[in-house]
C-alpha cells in the first residue's frame, strides 16, 4: 500500500516538475515583448469594444494608440467616441501627451418620414432587415432616400441608445448614445449622422436626405426638403449650402440662431432642446394651423418658386415655429 | 385597388409546410399505435395518451411563459415527440414516470435550446434515454403481448424479456445461438409484432407500412435508412458467417428490438440529423456500426437509441464535412 | 440535379402575339442592360423617329438603345424603374409611328446571310441587342470569345422554364423561320457549326414545329428537354444538352458554349437581316385574375398599366404585380414603370396569394439543399449572410447562386432564404470588387 503511495506521489511530482520546465522553455521562446503602457492605456478605456474608434476593440485602439504616441509623439488622430474628452485626457496622461479637446457627438436621424407624414403605399413582405429592403425597392412610402424603418441600426447598437418608436415608424436616438457610429455605418442609406452634440445639447438639422427635385419629394413626403433654398439666404453664417436640391447645415458654422427653421416651408429643419420660443402675435391661426398647414405650405412653395417675395416671411415665422416644436420630440 | 405588395423572388411558394410535415409523421406512425394497442391493450393507450399529452402540455407552457414567444403548439411537434416517446417505453410504465419522460424530452431536449429545430438531440431519444437510466427496473420490465384488453397489463403484469435481451443474457451464460432461437417467438410473430418490447417497436410490418407512406409523402428519403439498414444487415451477416453459433442471424437483429422504429423515425428526424444525402449516408451508416457494437459487445442489449444520439452528435460535423457535390465541381470530361 | 416542380399555370399559351400600338408617351430608360448604362445622344425637343439610336452605350459591357416610337423628345429626366428608384431616362412624346427608313419591313423572311462574321457582330452591336431572357447581358459581348477559349456549339434557350410566361413559346411558334434564320446568323457570328435548340416537353407543338422546320437548316438540331426548373438556367442548359459543367465563377464559354434565349436569336434575326434595332419585345400579360391573358408585341418604353389596359385592366383583387416570371419576376411599386428590355412578362399574383406564407423556423429538412441546381446548401449560406459572415459565406461558393428560388419555393417553414442569400451575394460580391481595386 505505501509502496503505491510513494511511487504515484513520486511520478506524478516528476510529470509536474517535466512539465514545469517545457512550460517555461516555451514560453522564453515564444515571448512576446510587449510595451506595457499597452495595458495601462486598455485599462483606461471603457472597455465597450464597440469599434467606435475604428479599431475592431478597446485592446487594438490601445496598441495603436501607444504605437501612435512612441512613433509620432502624438495621438490627435485617435478619438475614442465613447469615453470622450475625458477618457483621452487620461490615455493621454498615460502616454505623456496631450490632445486637443473635441465636442461630444451624438448620432442624428436624417428622416422625419413617419407614417403620417409619409403614407405608406406599398406593402414590403420580406425579412425585417433594411439592408436587403434597400436592395429591393424604394420604401413603403415610395421616397427612395427615406427611412426604411427595419431597425438595421437598432440592431447594431451596443449601447442601447437607439429604439424603433413603433407610431411613427422611425428611429429614435436617446441620450446613452455615446456616437460609436455602428448605427451610421449599418444604416444602408446614410440616414443617419454623427453630429456634435452642440451647446447645451442643443442642435439644428435638415431632417431630410432626399435629393429629388421638390415636387416628386413632397409626393412621398410631407415633410421633405426640397431645395427651396430659404434657409440658405436667411442663414447669418453661411452654415447652411444647398446641392442636389438639399440642404445641409454645417454644425461647425452654425450658431444655433434659430432663424432657418422658422423658414423652411416643410418643417424639414429641426431644432432639438430649445426652449419654446415666445408666441407672437399670431394666436388666433392657432387652430386652423392643424386643419391645413399643407395648403400654406404649397403657397409657399410657390412663392419660392418665383425666386421673391419677402413679405410672406414673417408670417411664416409666426406660424412655422410651434409646429417644430412638437416635431422635436419625434426625432430626439 | 389595393396595397401592392413587395417581396423578393420567388412569389410562388411550394404547398409544404412544417406542419404538414409533422402531422404526415404522425399519420404514418398511426399503423404502429393501432399495432400496439392490438397487443398491449388499454396500457398502450395509457401510456400512448399521458405521453402526448404531457408533451404538449410542457411545449404549451414554456412557450408560454418561459420563452414568451407565438404558440407553437399546433406545429405538431410536440405530438410527435409525445407520439414517439410512448412508443419507447414498455405497456406499463407508472404514468408519473412517463410525465417526468414527457418533461426531459420537452423541456430539455428540446426547449431549453429554443424549440423545434434547434435541438441537437433527438427529444424523444433523449427522453427514453433518460428513462431507461433512471429507471431502469420499470424500462425494462416487458409485458407479454397478450390479446386486444385479454388481460388488463395494468395489473396483472406478465413481464418477459425482449429476445434481444433474451439473447444477451442466455449468450451470456454459455449457450449458443441455435439453443436459444428454439425459445424466441420465430421471425413471422417478430415481424407482425408479437414479442415483447417497448409499445410501438414491436412490429416491423406497421412501422415500414408507415415508413413507405412517409417516402411517397416525401417526408424522408431514403437515404439514410437504407445506409442504416444495410450496415446493420452486412455488418451483422459478417459476423453470422464468421461464427453461427456466436452470432445470430442478421434478419433477426433487422426485425427485433427498436431498430425500425429508429431507423424510420429517429434516424431520419430532420432536426437532428444532415442536411446533404451524402451526410445521411454517412450518418446512417454510423449509426448502423454502433448499433451492432452495443448490440453484440456492449451493456445492453438494444444499441439503436444510444447509436442514434451519438452520431446526433456527430451531425454538426458531418454537415461541414459532407457538402453537396457543386455544380462544376469537377469539370466534366465528356 | 436539383430543381423544382412548380405549377405551370401557362394560361395564355393559346394566344397568338398582337403587336400593340405605340403608347402615347415612351419612357425609355437609359440603363437597360446588364452593365454601364448608357449615354443620351438626343435633347429635349429633338425629333426622332422609331429605330433611331438615341443612347450610345460606351463602355465595353453596355449597349446602344434606339427609340420606340416617332414624336419630340419631351424631356431627359428621372423616371420610376421597376424598383422605385429614379433612374435617368429619355422621354418622348408619341406622334404618328414613323420608322427609319434603313429598317426593311417587308414581311418575307430574309434567309441569304450576306454579311461576315465580324459585320454581324458589329450589326449586333450597333442595335442593341441585349439577352432577353431576362439578364439583359449584351449580345455582342457574349458573340467576343475571349482568347484561348473557343466556342464550340451554339445553344439556343427555349426552354421558358418559369410558370405563366409564353412569349418564347408564341415567338417559336409564330417565328419559327426567322428563329432558325436568326440561329444560323449566331453560329455564323460565333464561327461554330452545331446549334441546339433546347424546348421543354411541356411544349409539344413548338418542338414539333422547330424540327420540321429545322431539316432545311444545316447544323441545327432541336432537343426536347425534361420539365424541370430551372431548366432554362444558363448552366443548367448547358449541362442538360452537352453533359458539361460550367466551373464555378467562370463564363459558359469555358465549356465551348454560347447560350442565347429565343427572343434574343429573333431579335438578332431582325438587327441582321432586317437591320432592325432592338426597340419592341413580346411580353406576356397573365394572372388567374387577368380578364385577357394575352402576348403583346409592345414597344420598349410602354407603360406597364397600358399593357395591363390591354388584357382587360387590372383586376379588383391583384395583390402584387411582377415583372417577370413568379419565381424569378421582381415585384413591381407601380404600373407607371415602363417595359424595358428585359421585361418578359407581366404577372398579376391575387391579393390572397400577394403574402408570403407563415414563417416558421428552420427544421433542418435539407430541402433546399436537396433542390438547389447549384449544389449550394441555401439554409447555411442564408444563415452565414444572416450573421454577416462574408469570408465563410463567400467559401462556401455563395456567389454560385443563380437566384431561380427554388430553395424558397421548396421551404416547408417558409424561410426567406434566397433573400438572405442575395444579401450576401450582394455585399460579398462588393468585397471582391474592392479586393480588386
Amino acid at each position: 500500500m505505501n509502496d503505491v503511495l510513494i511511487f504515484s506521489v513520486i511520478s506524478l511530482s516528476a510529470i509536474g516538475i517535466v512539465a514545469a520546465i517545457v512550460l517555461y522553455g516555451v514560453a522564453q521562446k515564444f515571448k512576446v515583448i510587449e510595451d506595457p503602457r499597452i495595458d495601462e492605456v486598455e485599462d483606461a478605456l471603457p472597455a465597450a469594444n464597440c469599434g467606435g474608434c475604428g479599431f475592431a476593440g478597446c485592446r487594438n485602439f490601445a496598441e495603436a494608440l501607444v504605437d501612435s504616441a512612441t512613433q509620432h509623439e502624438n495621438i490627435d488622430d485617435f478619438f475614442c467616441p465613447v469615453g470622450g474628452t475625458d477618457t483621452m485626457n487620461a490615455v493621454a496622461e498615460i502616454l505623456g501627451l496631450s490632445v486637443e479637446e473635441k465636442d461630444p457627438q451624438i448620432a442624428v436621424v436624417r428622416c422625419n418620414g413617419s407614417r403620417q407624414n409619409a403614407p405608406q403605399k406599398i406593402v414590403y413582405d420580406g425579412p425585417a432587415t433594411c439592408a436587403f429592403a434597400h436592395n429591393l425597392f424604394a420604401g413603403e412610402s415610395g421616397c427612395p432616400y427615406g427611412c426604411l424603418g427595419l431597425g438595421d441600426c437598432v440592431a447594431a447598437c451596443d449601447f442601447d441608445a437607439i429604439h424603433m418608436n413603433a407610431e411613427t415608424g422611425l428611429p429614435e436616438v436617446n441620450d446613452k448614445c455615446v456616437a460609436c457610429g455602428a448605427c451610421v455605418k449599418a444604416c444602408p442609406r446614410d440616414i443617419i449622422e454623427l453630429r456634435p452634440k452642440g451647446k447645451k445639447d442643443r442642435r439644428i438639422f435638415v431632417s431630410c436626405i432626399n435629393e429629388e427635385k421638390g415636387g416628386p419629394a413632397r409626393k412621398n413626403c410631407k415633410v421633405a426638403c426640397i431645395g427651396c433654398g430659404k434657409c440658405v439666404k436667411v442663414c447669418p453664417f453661411d452654415a447652411i449650402t444647398l446641392e442636389n436640391n438639399l440642404a445641409y447645415i454645417d454644425p461647425e458654422k452654425c450658431k444655433l440662431c434659430r432663424k432657418c427653421v422658422p423658414v423652411c416651408p416643410t418643417d424639414a429643419i429641426h431644432e432639438v432642446n430649445f426652449p419654446p420660443r415666445k408666441p407672437k402675435p399670431e394666436k388666433k391661426e392657432d387652430g386652423e394651423k392643424r386643419g391645413q398647414p399643407a395648403q400654406k405650405k404649397e403657397a409657399a412653395e410657390k412663392q419660392e418658386a418665383g425666386k421673391k417675395n419677402e413679405a410672406g416671411k414673417k408670417n411664416e415665422a409666426g406660424k412655422k415655429n410651434e409646429a417644430g416644436e412638437s416635431d422635436k420630440t419625434n426625432n430626439e | 385597388m389595393n396595397t401592392l405588395t413587395i417581396s423578393g423572388s420567388p412569389h410562388v411558394h411550394g404547398d409544404d409546410s412544417v406542419k404538414k410535415i409533422m402531422y404526415g409523421v404522425v399519420y404514418a406512425l398511426i399503423p404502429a399505435i393501432l399495432v400496439s394497442v392490438y397487443f398491449f391493450g388499454l396500457g398502450a393507450v395509457r401510456v400512448l395518451l399521458v405521453s402526448s399529452i404531457a408533451c404538449m402540455f410542457f411545449e404549451w407552457i414554456i412557450q408560454k411563459y418561459i420563452i414568451k414567444g407565438p404558440p407553437t403548439i399546433n406545429d405538431g411537434s410536440a405530438l410527435v415527440a409525445g407520439v414517439l416517446l410512448a412508443f419507447n417505453v414498455p405497456a406499463n410504465m407508472p404514468s408519473w414516470i412517463l410525465i417526468i419522460g414527457a418533461f426531459v424530452t420537452i423541456a430539455i431536449a428540446k426547449m431549453s435550446f429554443g424549440g423545434l429545430g434547434k435541438n441537437p438531440f433527438n427529444p424523444a431519444l433523449v427522453g427514453r434515454i433518460f428513462l431507461l437510466i433512471s429507471f431502469p427496473v420499470q424500462m425494462t420490465s416487458w409485458p407479454k403481448p397478450s390479446a386486444l384488453f385479454a388481460g388488463d397489463a395494468l395489473t396483472d403484469t406478465v413481464t418477459g424479456p425482449t429476445p434481444l435481451g433474451l439473447l444477451k443474457e442466455e449468450l451470456g451464460k454459455g449457450r449458443t445461438v441455435p439453443e436459444i432461437m428454439q425459445e424466441m417467438p420465430g421471425y413471422v410473430n417478430e415481424l407482425l409484432g408479437n414479442q415483447g418490447g417497448c409499445i410501438g417497436e414491436v412490429s416491423a410490418a406497421a412501422l415500414i407500412l408507415g415508413a413507405l407512406y412517409m417516402l411517397i409523402r416525401r417526408i424522408i428519403t431514403w437515404h439514410t435508412p437504407v445506409a442504416y439498414l444495410g450496415t446493420v444487415f452486412v455488418f451483422t451477416g459478417i459476423l453470422y458467417f464468421m461464427d453461427p453459433l456466436q452470432y445470430v442471424n442478421p434478419l433477426f437483429h433487422l426485425v427485433t428490438g427498436g431498430l425500425m422504429l429508429g431507423v424510420f423515425f429517429m434516424a431520419t428526424d430532420m432536426v437532428t440529423t444532415p442536411v446533404s444525402r451524402r451526410g445521411m449516408w454517412i450518418f446512417g451508416a454510423g449509426a448502423g456500426i454502433l448499433t451492432v457494437i452495443i448490440r453484440i459487445w456492449g451493456g445492453y442489449p438494444e444499441g439503436v437509441a444510444f447509436a442514434i444520439l451519438i452520431m446526433n452528435a456527430f451531425t454538426p460535423l458531418i454537415n461541414r464535412g459532407f457538402k453537396p457535390k457543386r455544380f462544376g465541381e469537377k469539370v466534366a470530361d465528356a | 440535379m436539383g430543381g423544382v416542380h412548380p405549377p405551370e399555370n401557362k394560361i395564355s399559351a393559346g394566344q397568338k402575339i398582337i403587336a400593340l400600338d405605340p403608347p402615347e408617351q415612351a419612357l425609355i430608360l437609359l440603363n437597360q442592360n446588364l452593365g454601364a448604362p448608357s449615354k443620351p445622344l438626343v435633347k429635349k425637343g429633338d425629333e426622332v423617329k422609331a429605330g433611331q439610336l438615341i443612347a450610345r452605350g460606351e463602355a465595353f459591357i453596355s449597349s446602344n438603345i434606339h427609340s420606340s416610337v416617332s414624336g419630340k423628345v419631351l424631356k431627359i429626366d428621372s423616371v420610376m424603374d421597376a424598383s422605385g428608384y429614379k433612374r435617368p431616362a429619355v422621354i418622348i412624346q408619341v406622334k404618328g409611328d414613323e420608322w427609319e427608313e434603313s429598317i426593311d419591313r417587308s414581311k418575307g423572311v430574309v434567309k441569304q446571310i450576306s454579311l461576315s462574321q465580324k459585320e454581324i457582330i458589329e450589326k449586333i452591336k450597333e442595335n442593341g441587342i441585349v439577352g432577353l431572357g431576362g439578364a439583359t447581358f449584351p449580345s455582342h459581348v457574349k458573340l467576343m470569345v475571349p482568347e484561348g477559349k473557343k466556342a464550340e456549339v451554339l445553344l439556343v434557350n427555349g426552354v421558358e422554364c418559369e410558370p405563366y410566361l409564353t412569349s418564347d413559346h408564341q415567338l417559336m411558334l409564330s417565328k419559327g423561320e426567322e428563329l432558325l434564320v436568326g440561329t444560323s446568323v449566331l453560329m455564323k457570328g460565333l464561327g461554330v457549326d452545331k446549334a441546339y435548340i433546347g424546348i421543354e416537353n411541356n411544349k409539344p407543338d413548338a418542338i414539333g414545329h422547330l424540327s420540321e422546320l429545322c431539316r432545311q437548316y444545316k447544323g441545327i438540331q432541336v432537343v426536347p428537354l425534361k420539365v424541370k426548373y430551372p431548366q432554362g438556367g444558363e448552366k443548367q442548359l448547358i449541362k442538360a444538352i452537352t453533359n458539361r459543367e460550367v466551373p464555378s465563377g467562370k463564363l459558359p464559354v469555358e465549356v465551348g458554349a454560347v447560350v442565347n434565349n429565343v427572343g434574343t436569336v429573333f431579335a438578332v434575326y431582325e438587327a441582321v437581316q432586317k437591320n432592325k434595332p432592338l426597340f419592341e419585345r413580346v411580353v406576356t400579360v397573365t394572372g388567374k385574375s387577368v380578364k385577357k391573358p394575352s402576348n403583346f408585341l409592345a414597344r420598349i418604353g410602354t407603360p406597364v398599366s397600358m399593357l395591363i389596359d390591354q388584357a382587360g385592366g387590372l383586376p379588383e383583387n391583384a395583390g402584387k404585380i411582377i415583372s417577370g416570371g413568379p419565381m424569378m419576376g421582381k415585384a413591381l411599386l407601380s404600373v407607371d414603370t415602363p417595359v424595358v428590355k428585359g421585361t418578359s412578362g407581366i404577372l398579376i399574383i391575387d391579393e390572397a396569394h400577394a403574402r408570403r406564407v407563415p414563417l416558421m423556423p428552420c427544421i433542418r429538412c435539407g430541402r433546399c439543399v436537396d433542390v438547389c441546381p447549384m449544389g449550394l446548401e441555401p439554409i447555411l449560406l442564408a444563415q452565414l449572410s444572416e450573421h454577416e459572415m462574408w469570408d465563410k459565406a463567400e467559401d462556401q461558393k455563395i456567389m454560385d447562386c443563380i437566384e431561380c428560388g427554388s430553395c424558397h419555393y421548396t421551404c416547408p417553414a417558409g424561410r426567406p432564404l434566397l433573400d438572405y442569400v442575395r444579401l450576401g451575394k450582394n455585399k460579398v460580391g462588393q468585397r471582391i470588387r474592392n479586393r480588386g481595386k
